[in-house]
């Protein structure tokens, strides 16, 4: 229902593009080798969003031919969207849950000694560099790690996802070079992204250890690690695992912006660029597709906080 | 310390509870949960309530919640720090940009001395054939004659056809047929004063004819002069000019020679000059000059002055043509024109240069198969300042436009900030409005509204305003419009989370004793939301706003940076470290992008920790 909606406002919208628009780049298109004429990309326009008629019959039979799974060609690059999309999916998959899982590494133990000694020094450098983290631009940091790891000390490429020497490389060679590649990226998602990830939990973390049980446990005499991770850890799991299990979806989406700037063809990059170019066919698909993985995210948290917390289940 | 001061806390709210009730309903609202909690201490402490009296002294420590919340803010040293790092960076933006002594897209110049290709000097050594009638003196015709000339031959037949050939001066014969005259092939190059004005075979013919007749002339006295062989052999040799066999006879009197075509008289004077009268109509000389830019016509005064520095074989020489000094000047008024600006309004040293280049100097360097000479014109050109490393004049350098950077930053400072508090007031307004309503009248308008919130909340804003920046290049919109269009556009996208966080805060209070008592007092509904539900949410709403100002600070930058948010000529901090995605710019030009990326990341910090301060301060509870 909701995706019914958002979907007719990115369509309203797309249809609000100046036709002009649409037209140059139906003919900028057309100008590409191998790609259609001119007209067949207008005919295809027509018959894909049918700009003929007005927007809300022509939304529904978009949404018909949409939901069979036919999203058109690619204008940008003049293969079947769905086809370009698995191209590139699975590489931002790749980082994102690299990115991901670090994140969680770093971020719930480091989240978890803060809270716990709240107000030493230790915390307060942990929030600072929460803080920091949450306000570092992706595009300012991307190019402080660029300008320090591969322009000063030359370990990684600038940009791109395999070297010029790709194609002589072994099989184990590809792969390491993909990972080389793949460092910097990694880094700066995992540095942008931590630091929400820490405060949250943190301030649950905090909430839990000024519950009455923690205070029962305290006073029952349990050792202060017991009572830090065996009595207040897991109930901060409880809001820990509904958004981490919330933001799963998420991890399809892509980067757009350090995915842009390091120049790795995953989905943000490949999205950039069709974005950019006008390609209205792959960004309809995206912008669907994002709104998908948004609802899924929160489909997903409301169960697992059902699942991980019995109380809410009875209530 | 933390338990300690939150006791002390309490102490100091008790006088407030006691006095406080005519403070406002609504701020107590907020407090609820502290009024309870002052309650419980009040009721035991009842009894010695009597020994504040009005006149203690500790009454003075009685603060209202306001100052409170302050007092609690400005304990927090990372808020204050933040709060800090903000004043400056208004005073920096705002104020700053007011002091600075250069305008926002104000340029900079730079003097260049370049070496620029002028002219090429070529001395004819070949022959050139002007033919009176082109059917009988072809192409053909002209390589006989040629051979003819080399040999010394008087006469040659091609094709049937008689020539004969009389040599009428150095390097100059006449080729008649039967008598009549079909063609000259001469090496002393005739060219007209004025561009393009053809000259007639006539005309050439007499004109070389008196050229030569004047030359043995001069070449004769020389000769009776000296007596000596070395000029006669001078006349002959490839380097000497005609201009230059003249000079000795600079002492006699002007050798003038004069002849007649189509009834006009012209002269010839001893530089190779024709004149009509005193008018110059064209000249004679065996040196080619052309210039290499197609639009520049080189002066006669030009082309000899040159000749003269290459005869004495100097190489450089300086030339003040006085065309030149308004063709300058127009071009530096159209170059004004171009970069937006006015010509440059205050006394920089650049101006009076523009006077000079035309006063410019000459370099003449002979070609590598010695076949010609290259004249290359030093010219001082103006460019734009880029990249320069920072100095006394330009404390941050500049940029690649060649504009001061610290002036930049901050105007773009200006402009990040100022987007940042419009789009946070679009959404809020927004927010407020759409989910105090939800809030406060539940059933049907609750679900539709919220709803809608859950729309926006699923529309994925990133690439929808890179879409509408991308459409918007393309349609070319006006900076300053789009700026507005960008802040409508983050504005809209974004009011979903306050409206959600309005209406979950409405719905708790709403239930409140202080709402059916504005409702028993007939309190109208409109002021009933905005006047006693709205003041409530206020602190989460600034703690809210203060927190989104830095992500919106973010995503413009970031949109900006990518080239789709704000644009040339409005700075903004993100469209200012856009020149890193240029390599050569992020190894060697830190200043360009570091200060810029350091600014932006400060400012949101400190966005972040007042917004964190606030929110402790508005809520001790959570900071125990």
């Amino acid at each position: 229902m909701i995706l019914f909606f958002v979907g007719f406002i990115i369509y309203a919208l797309m249809r609000c593009l100046p036709t002009s628009f649409i037209e140059n780049m139906a003919r900028q298109k057309s100008m590409q080798p191998g790609s259609k004429s001119f007209d067949d990309w207008m005919a295809q326009l027509n018959a894909m969003y049918n700009m003929d008629k007005s927007v809300i019959p022509g939304y529904l039979s978009w949404l018909g031919t949409a939901i069979r799974g036919d999203f058109g060609d690619s204008w940008f690059y003049t293969v079947p969207v769905l086809e370009k999309f698995n191209d590139c999916i699975w590489l931002s998959f790749v980082m994102g849950g690299i990115a991901f899982i670090l994140e969680i590494l770093i971020a719930v133990p480091l989240g978890v000694i803060a809270a716990t000694k709240q107000y030493s020094r230790t915390d307060y450098t942990i929030s600072v560099i929460a803080l920091a983290g949450i306000s570092l631009p992706t595009f300012f940091f991307a190019s402080l790690l660029k300008l320090v790891f591969s322009v000063k000390l030359g370990w990684f490429d600038l940009f791109g996802l395999v070297s010029r020497n790709y194609n002589q490389l072994s099989a184990w060679g590809q792969v390491m070079d993909k990972a080389n590649h793949l460092v910097l990226p990694i880094v700066t998602l995992v540095v942008i992204s931590t630091g929400s990830l820490m405060r949250y939990t943190r301030t649950n973390m905090l909430e839990v250890l000024n519950a009455d049980y923690i205070r029962t446990a305290r006073a029952k005499g349990l050792s202060e690690k017991k009572v830090i991770y065996h009595h207040a850890f897991r109930n901060t799991l409880i809001p820990l695992v509904t958004i981490i299990g919330g933001s799963l979806p998420g991890l399809f989406s892509g980067a757009l912006i350090t995915e842009t700037l390091f120049a790795i063809p995953g989905i943000g990059y490949i999205s950039y660029q069709a974005m950019v170019g006008g390609d209205i066919p792959f960004s309809m698909f995206y912008l669907v597709f994002l709104s998908v993985l948004t609802l899924l995210g929160n489909l997903i948290s409301d169960i697992l906080y059902a699942v991980v917390d019995p109380r809410v289940r009875i209530a | 310390m933390s338990v300690f001061d939150y006791n002390k806390e309490q102490d100091n709210r008790k006088p407030f509870h006691a006095s406080g009730m005519a403070e406002n309903a609504a701020k107590r609202a907020t407090e609820d949960n502290q009024d309870k909690y002052a309650k419980q201490d009040n009721t035991p402490s009842g009894g010695n309530d009597e020994h504040y009296s009005l006149n203690d002294d500790r009454r003075v420590k009685v603060l209202s919640p306001g100052a409170l919340v302050a007092k609690r803010f400005f304990r927090n040293r990372l808020a204050v720090v933040g709060l800090s790092i903000l004043v400056f960076m208004f005073v920096f933006s705002f104020i700053g940009g007011l002091i600075s002594p250069y305008g926002e897209d104000e340029f900079f110049y730079r003097e260049d001395q370049i070496n620029k290709e002028f002219a090429v000097v070529t001395e004819n050594s070949d022959f050139r054939y002007m033919a009176k009638d082109s059917n009988l003196f072809g192409s053909a015709v002209q390589a006989q004659t040629m051979l003819a000339i080399q040999k010394g031959n008087e006469a040659f037949a091609y094709n049937g056809t008689n020539y004969a050939l009389a040599q009428e001066g150095t390097d100059f014969y006449a080729i008649s047929s039967g008598g009549n005259l079909v063609g000259i092939a001469y090496k002393d190059v005739v060219s007209p004063s004025t561009e393009g004005q053809a000259l007639s075979f006539e005309f050439v013919y007499a004109a070389l004819k008196s050229h030569a007749a004047l030359e043995q002339e001069l070449e004769d006295e020389a000769a009776q002069e000296t007596a000596g062989a070395s000029e006669a052999a001078g006349a002959t040799d490839e380097t000497s000019a005609p201009a230059e066999s003249t000079e000795p006879a600079e002492p006699a009197e002007p050798a003038v020679k004069s002849f007649t075509v189509d009834g006009l008289t012209y002269t010839i004077d001893e530089d190779g000059g024709v004149l009509q009268g005193e008018q110059e109509v064209a000249y004679i000389s065996r040196y080619i000059v052309q210039a290499i830019m197609p639009d520049v016509f080189l002066s006669r005064d030009f082309k000899e002055k040159l000749i003269d520095t290459i005869d004495a074989g100097e190489t450089k020489f300086t030339y003040t043509d006085e065309s030149l000094i308004l063709d300058d000047e127009t071009d530096t008024a159209l170059e004004g024109e171009e970069a937006g600006i006015g010509a440059m309004d205050d006394g920089l040293p650049e101006e009076d240069n523009t006077a000079s280049s035309a006063t410019a100097e000459y370099t003449i360097e002979r070609s590598q198969n010695h076949a010609n000479w290259i004249i290359r014109q030093q010219q001082s050109s103006r460019q734009y300042d880029t990249y320069r490393s920072p100095c006394a004049k330009h404390w941050l350098g500049t940029d690649k436009y060649g504009m001061d950077m610290l002036t930049r930053l901050m105007y773009g400072g200006r402009v990040s900030l100022m987007i940042g508090f419009i789009v946070i007031i679009i959404e809020t307004v927004l927010g407020v409005i759409l989910g105090g309503v939800a809030g406060y009248f539940g059933g049907w308008i609750d679900n539709l509204i919220m709803r809608l919130v859950d729309i926006f909340y699923c529309i994925p804003s990133m690439p929808i305003i890179l879409i509408l920046g991308a459409a918007m290049d393309q349609q070319r919109v006006e900076p300053g419009k789009r700026l507005i269009y960008l802040m409508l556009i983050l504005g809209i996208l974004g009011w979903a989370g306050i409206a959600r966080l309005v209406r979950g805060q409405i719905l708790s209070l709403r239930e409140q004793e202080f709402m059916t008592a504005t409702e028993a007092c007939g309190i109208s509904v409109k002021s009933r939301i905005f006047k006693h539900l709205i003041p409530n949410v206020i602190p989460q709403l600034i703690v809210n706003c203060t927190m989104g100002l830095g992500s919106v600070i973010i995503t413009e930058a970031t949109l900006s940076f990518l080239g789709l948010g704000v644009k040339f000529p409005f700075a903004s901090w993100g469209n200012i470290i856009n020149d890193v995605n240029n390599t050569h710019v992020l190894t060697t030009y830190w200043f360009i992008w570091i200060p810029a990326g350091l600014l932006l990341l400060l400012t949101v910090l400190a966005f972040n920790l007042v917004g964190d301060g606030l929110r402790d301060a508005f809520d001790p509870k959570m900071k125990r």
